[in-house]
Formats: structure tokens, C-alpha cells, sequence
């Protein structure tokens, strides 16, 4: 009896679920809300495209940059302005995107390039400062050990450190994607393109639908890419240093 | 073979050296335990061994070799090493933590991950169960068990130990410091051991370095350390109880009457009172056909009485093995009530027997040679 209990709900919810999709989508249809989200599908296509280069480029660039700064760092020979560094990431961390997109544009003016480059700087700070305090966080006798059995610094880094820390570094590029992913319908603000372009024209325009048709799909997109970094994390992660296993 | 040659430390910013000339000489294949209070000098020591700690003078050598002609990793890579904190990397598997140095060194994988398998089966791990587990997935005794058999994966000559059983709990602590006397006696490595416990360092040293204020106070066996310290702070550190600890390194062998007298069960009672009129004893055992120690017949019961051995002995309330400890066999008598063990091998064959004034004896001849 009670081994048939679990089984039930989980059919239960499966259905409960279908059927919430279903009257969503009814009323999506009948509020003329999916009509009007398909008329406008080119510019979806084309525009959520333009969005997903957009986060592609600054953020693969802000990882590419951001994790080595954040190892180099950790290194004894920069040990002592490490220190400073992460302070001084810090407090560019409080400083919201928005100005941040206005500052980029005040130096490298309107268009995608400085587009990219404040999304850039806003998602590299979060991925250095986490980068530091993992590796940092590595316990000192597991160093230790290593050195004591005559690792060198490079297999240290790659088979002690990286993999000890690599929990607190996804942590940092998740949370940096979330902030990129967030910020990139401003950038169509500073002609950076986007989803953006509609989300901001629906509203000057007073058009419901046409800032769903940004909206909607820019919250799936953040949605679909934590869940493609949650996978990274689960499944890249040694099991014996990974919480979620 | 490891000698350390008036080896210096002063930390910088240092006024007083944390080592001070030490020289010391450990044989190939034994334990040397440097023992001491904290602060004395005696891991500093040990780390100068695989250069963690570069020494500010004096040289070390390992097997004659100078350890400052040898690139630092190298070295190291030659010397096992364990620590307390055991240090075992958790994004790793038993298997790849054991197999760390063969990896750097560039052994064959199937041949390091042979010799993991035949390791674990050394100390009694099932590899099967234990070869792909994480190092969170095993209990404190079973992760140091794997730190020693990292330690000795790529099967260096030299082995350096940090209190390596000091953070498990007792009743571990005792089966793995057994369990690595055992292995010790196949691989027959070096070891430099940092202990501050003198029960450890008795049990598990060949010698015993004692280190105070960075100075080598004294540096002997451990049975000539316990009879004869060399001053008045080694014998307090060896503590007041230090006859005492002298029985752990002493087996019932050692003092043991062998070839001992014996009656059969078809003896009379008159030829045992006889035989222990000889030899001035209160009791005498009873053997079997073969030699089996099977009773004893005691004094009281034999003087001025008839009849067979076979009618009128008593059993043995107990007996002990040759290659026991003295501590062990002092426990027995105690228990028992008794100032006599009869010693049997391990076919119970009677082959001697130990006495409490034996005992005595042998723990004073010492004491009288020196």
C-alpha cells in the first residue's frame, strides 16, 4: 500500500502539470496572446538570436578572462596585491549594470561593441572573485600533502586546486550569467540589439503583446541557460567534491 | 639510510634556532620516532628531510646523497610522506590518491593501478569496495590507512611520518599502529616518525630521537631510553611509570625458563613432589604424550601423597605464548591471581614458563650494568 502511494502522486502531478500547460495555452490563445507572439516570431528569431550572441561573446570572453585572473591571483607571486584586487572587484561589483552600460557608452559609444564590453565587465567580476575565494578556500594541508609528495605547482593547480575549487567557480559564472542574461534587454538602450527591442518598444508604444514577445522569451532563455550551467555543475564536478551528489 | 649532519634551522626573524645542530644517523629499514613537547624542533626536523623546510646549515643525506644536489620534486617524489591531517584529496578516488605519484612518475596506469589493488589488500580493504570510493565515503582510521599506502604507492625508501595516528581515536590508533609494525616488517622502509606520545614512540621505534628547545637530547633505543635516560628531562618525559613501559618492549621469550621440568599423567605424585624438591618449585605441569601442556600439579597437594599425577592435578587457569609481551603476560598474572604463566607455542607445546620475580630479574639486570 504504501509503496504505491509515491507512484500515484508523481502520476498525479505529471498530470496536474499537463493539464496547468493546457489551460495556459488556451488562454494564451484565446487572450490573443499566442497569435500575436506568432505573428511576430521573425523578430523573435532574429532579435533572440542577436540576444544569445550577445551573452555568448561577453560571457564566454568574462569565463575565458575571468578564471585565469582569478588563478593568477591566487599565485604566490601576486599573493600580496591579491588582496587589493578583490577588494577593488568588490566594490565594482556594487555598482549597478545599468551605470555600468552608460559608462561603457560614454567611452566606447552606441553599439554593440560597447554593448558586449559592459556585459563583459559585469559578469567578469563575479567570476574572478569566486574563482579567488575557491581557491582559496582549499584546505592548507591538502597543499600540504601535495607539496610534501612533490607535485609540482602545475599539478597542484590542475589536480588539487582547480578541482576542489571548481564548486565556488561555477557558483561565480552562474551567478555571472544570471547578471549577463538580466542585463542584456538594457542593452538595447545603448544600440546593443536584443530581445530588448521589443521589451522597450512594447512599453513606448503601449503594446502588450509586443513586450511579451521580448519578455517572455527572455525569461525562458535565462531560465534555459541556469538549467544548462545546473547540468555543468552536476555532472563535471568530481563526485567526492560535489555537495549536489 | 638518512644522517643528518649538524643541521641547523633559525626561522627568519628568529633569534634562537628552532633546530640546533642535530645529528642523527637512521639504518636502512628502521623506525626512528622523534619524540618531544611541541615546539621542540622535531617536525621542523622531519620537513628539513624533503626540503619543505630548507636547513640554514649542516647537510642531510639519503643513502649518501646530499638532499640539496637533487631538484626539489624530485626528491620528494623519492620520500613518502604522511601527515596527521592525512591530506587525502577528496575530488579523487582511494585508487587515483594512491596512484598520485606513479601518475607524476609516469608509470604504466595498469601497473600503478595493480599495485593499488595488491596495497588495499595489504591492510585488509576489500579493493573491490574500496578502489572507486571518495575519501568522504570512509571512515577517519580507513582514510589514513589509504594516506600510508599513498605514501608508499611509488615505493620510496625513505618514509616521512607526521603524527601520523595522532587525530584516531584510541582503539583505532592501537590496530593501525599494529597493522603498520606488520607491513613494516615486509617493506622494511626508512621512516623518520614524529610523535609527542611516548607510548608510540616505545611500541613503534627502533630509536628514539628525544628533542628539547631544538637540541637532540638524547637519541637510543627505545629499552635503553626507558633504563637509561640521559638526563632528567628524558626521564621525566619517559614519565615515572617507565620501568613499567619497558615490559611492551620485552617478550615472554626474552624471560622465559625454557626446557622446563614436566610430569606425565602415569608419573606418581612422589616422583613430582620430588622433582620440584629439586628444582625448589611449588608447582610442576602436567604434559600429554606429545608434550601438550595439559595441567599442574602444585606442592601442596603432591608432598607426602599417594597415587597418579592423572587423579590429582589441577588445570591451568591459563597460559601464554612466547612471542607475547611482558605487559601482556604481567596482565595475565594479575588476572588470574597467579605469579607463574605456563608458556606454550602456538601447537600448545609446553616449552617453558615465566615468574613474576623473573620478571623482576630481568627488568633490574639493566640497572646493574649500567
Amino acid at each position: 500500500m504504501a509503496d504505491g502511494v509515491l507512484p500515484m502522486l508523481t502520476q498525479l502531478r505529471r498530470n496536474g502539470a499537463h493539464l496547468g500547460l493546457f489551460l495556459l495555452g488556451a488562454w494564451a490563445w484565446a487572450s490573443g496572446l499566442l497569435p500575436g507572439l506568432l505573428d511576430k516570431w521573425d523578430d523573435i528569431a532574429f532579435l533572440g538570436w542577436q540576444h544569445v550572441t550577445l551573452v555568448a561573446i561577453s560571457g564566454g570572453a568574462a569565463i575565458a578572462l575571468g578564471v585565469p585572473l582569478g588563478i593568477l591571483l591566487t599565485r604566490p607571486r601576486f599573493r600580496p596585491i591579491g588582496d587589493a584586487a578583490l577588494q577593488v572587484l568588490n566594490v565594482g561589483a556594487t555598482i549597478p549594470t545599468l551605470a555600468v552600460l552608460a559608462l561603457s557608452m560614454s567611452l566606447l559609444g552606441i553599439g554593440d561593441s560597447s554593448a558586449i564590453f559592459a556585459l563583459f565587465v559585469a559578469s567578469l567580476l563575479p567570476i574572478v572573485s569566486n574563482t579567488m575565494a575557491g581557491l582559496r578556500a582549499v584546505p592548507p594541508h591538502l597543499l600540504e600533502a601535495a607539496r610534501g609528495m612533490g607535485l609540482s605547482p602545475r599539478h597542484m593547480l590542475l589536480q588539487v586546486e582547480l578541482p576542489n575549487a571548481l564548486f565556488v567557480i561555477y557558483t561565480g559564472i552562474r551567478t555571472a550569467l544570471a547578471i549577463n542574461v538580466g542585463t542584456v534587454p538594457l542593452a538595447f538602450l545603448i544600440g546593443g540589439g536584443g530581445l530588448g527591442e521589443l521589451i522597450f518598444t512594447g512599453i513606448a508604444l503601449n503594446e502588450f503583446g509586443t513586450m511579451l514577445a521580448g519578455a517572455i522569451p527572455t525569461a525562458l532563455l535565462a531560465v534555459l541557460i541556469d538549467f544548462i550551467m545546473a547540468q555543468l555543475q552536476f555532472w563535471t564536478i568530481p563526485r567526492g567534491v560535489n555537495p549536489l551528489r | 639510510m638518512i644522517r643528518l649532519n649538524q643541521v641547523s634551522k633559525t626561522f627568519s626573524g628568529g633569534t634562537t634556532p628552532a633546530v640546533d645542530r642535530v645529528s642523527l644517523e637512521v639504518p636502512d629499514g628502521e623506525i626512528c620516532v622523534l619524540l618531544g613537547p611541541s615546539g621542540c624542533g622535531k617536525t621542523t626536523t622531519m620537513k628539513m628531510v624533503n626540503r619543505l623546510i630548507e636547513p640554514s646549515s649542516g647537510e642531510i643525506l639519503i643513502d649518501g646523497k646530499n638532499t640539496a644536489d637533487y631538484d626539489v620534486t624530485q626528491l620528494r617524489r623519492s620520500i613518502g610522506y604522511v601527515i596527521q591531517q592525512i591530506g587525502l584529496f577528496p575530488n579523487k578516488t582511494v585508487e587515483d590518491n594512491i596512484c598520485i605519484v606513479p601518475d607524476i612518475l609516469g608509470w604504466d596506469r595498469a601497473k600503478s593501478r595493480k599495485r593499488a589493488a595488491e596495497l588495499l589488500d595489504m591492510v585488509a580493504l576489500e579493493p573491490g569496495a574500496f578502489l572507486h570510493r571518495y575519501p568522504r565515503e570512509l571512515s577517519g582510521g580507513q582514510q589514513q590507512r589509504i594516506g600510508v599506502l599513498r605514501a608508499i604507492a611509488a615505493d620510496p625508501p625513505v618514509l616521512l611520518m607526521d603524527e601520523p595516528f595522532g587525530a584516531i581515536d584510541p582503539i583505532n590508533r592501537v590496530i593501525i599502529q599494529d597493522e603498520f609494525l606488520k607491513m613494516q616488517a615486509q617493506i622494511r622502509k626508512t621512516i623518520l616518525f614524529v610523535s609527542h606520545d611516548i607510548d608510540e614512540a616505545v611500541k613503534m621505534a627502533d630509536r628514539i630521537a628525544i628533542f628539547k628547545d631544538g637540541r637532540l637530547v638524547q637519541y637510543d633505543t627505545p629499552d635503553n631510553i626507558l633504563a637509561h635516560p640521559a638526563n632528567s628531562f628524558v626521564s621525566d618525559f619517559v614519565g615515572g611509570d617507565r620501568t613499567l613501559k619497558r615490559l611492551q618492549l620485552l617478550t615472554v621469550r626474552d624471560a622465559m625458563q625454557a626446557d622446563p621440568p614436566r610430569v606425565r599423567a602415569a608419573d606418581t605424585l612422589k616422583k613430582a613432589a620430588a622433582i620440584m624438591e629439586e628444582h625448589g618449585h611449588q608447582s610442576i605441569v602436567l604434559v600429554g604424550p606429545r608434550g601438550r601442556a595439559r595441567g599442574y600439579v602444585s606442592m601442596q597437594a603432591a608432598r607426602g601423597a599417594n597415587g597418579l599425577v592423572s587423579e590429582n592435578h589441577e588445570t591451568l587457569p591459563t597460559t601464554i605464548k612466547p612471542h607475547e609481551d611482558l605487559r601482556t603476560a604481567v596482565s595475565t598474572m594479575f588476572r588470574h591471581d597467579v605469579s607463574w604463566l605456563a608458556c606454550v607455542d602456538d601447537d600448545g607445546m609446553y616449552v617453558g614458563y615465566v615468574t613474576l620475580r623473573g620478571f623482576t630479574r630481568l627488568l633490574s639486570e639493566t640497572y646493574r650494568d649500567g
